[in-house]
């Protein structure tokens, strides 16, 4: 009775241990990496789907709203001192090409919602803005922070590369135009 | 003992206010930065910063401590909580180290009883550690023994 209650104790031990590190693995394995890592090693993923809150009216937006358009997509928030010296330009890059179809999204992330929608009133944003406080499109995008902004071609997949900081800054700002001119071509 | 009656009634009274409204202290260990995933206490991050600013503006409105973590939840989801709320399937969460530990402390003790039964029985069976004699051994032994007894 002993030996057999030992043996039952060691199989139920190693049991245990194997299935934690399954667990493991799976976990690992099942992990996604980020459009943002395919974008950097020369891919072109889909851009990730989301449906949000919108910031600037009622309702809900779909990125899929928007397949068929280039889309300059903008993540921020409102404590982000960067996003809001950025947010003239991405403003002025709305307006000036809209008309070729060209949308600016604003994914407003990690943030209260009252504080992005004063943030976006007091900086005169008047592109779409949408509220991802859990920061869900985050993880989907591989962010690092915010500011940053990825181009989403016609066909609804990412291209050129992500910016990371503010595309104002003299770093960014002469990829940001060649972006936005690839995006419109593309 | 007017000036006691006095201060006892105030304390009562001072009690449930003090117990509805929180302190920014009290609940900073209470929700994590979305940015950093420490708790607020730990964390510098500007968005830390705010949702502290925002603690204290709440706490000034004395508003009770669910109701302010209702409204974070509201806006950063359930991951801003620090611990997982008591309901649903969260409470496996506060529940299964409380299995674990009940589970390991019957063990241990099945372990222990068991130990200490078989103690006597191991005891008697070495005899101050040399193994028990051969009946027949031991047979032969006491006759002799008889033997030199009666002389």
């Amino acid at each position: 009775m002993t030996t057999r209650l030992k043996l039952g104790a060691q199989v139920l031990a190693v049991a245990l241990v194997v299935g934690l590190f399954a667990l493991l693995v799976w976990k690992v394995a099942s992990e996604d990496e980020g459009a943002s890592r395919k974008l950097q090693r020369g891919e072109t993923p889909a851009a990730p789907a989301f449906s949000l809150d919108r910031l600037d009216r009622p309702g809900k937006l779909s990125l899929a709203a928007y397949r068929g358009r280039p889309i300059v997509l903008n993540f921020w928030a409102s404590w982000c001192v960067p996003c809001k010296e950025e947010a003239p330009l991405l403003e002025a890059v709305w307006r000036r090409h809209r008309d070729e179809g060209l949308v600016v999204v604003g994914v407003d992330i990690n943030d209260l919602r009252g504080d992005a929608r004063r943030f976006a009133r007091e900086n005169r944003m008047s592109y779409p803005l949408v509220f991802d406080g859990i920061g869900e499109t985050s993880t989907d995008y591989g962010l690092t922070g915010v500011p940053e902004t990825f181009f989403v071609a016609r066909s609804g997949k990412l291209v050129c590369e992500r910016l990371q900081a503010g595309v104002h800054l003299e770093a960014n700002r002469e990829r940001f135009d060649e972006c936005v001119q690839e995006v419109l071509s593309a | 003992m007017r000036l006691l009656l006095v201060a006892v009634a105030s304390l009562a009274l001072a009690g449930p206010a003090a117990a509805a409204c929180p302190t920014v202290t009290d609940l900073e260990g209470k929700f994590i930065c979305p940015t950093c995933k420490t708790t607020l206490d730990q964390s510098d991050a500007p968005a830390a910063r705010r949702i502290k600013e925002y603690l204290a503006e709440r706490v000034a409105a004395c508003a009770s401590e669910k109701q302010i973590s209702d409204e974070l939840v509201a806006q950063f989801g359930p991951a801003v909580l620090a611990a997982p709320p008591r309901e649903g399937f969260h409470w496996l969460a506060w529940l299964l180290p409380l299995v674990g530990l009940l589970g390991a402390g019957v063990v241990v003790s099945i372990l222990v009883w068991r130990w200490s039964r078989s103690r006597p029985a191991e005891a008697t069976a070495e005899s101050n550690g040399r193994p028990p004699l051969d009946p027949e051994l031991e047979r032969r032994l006491d006759r002799e023994l008889a033997r030199f007894d009666g002389n």
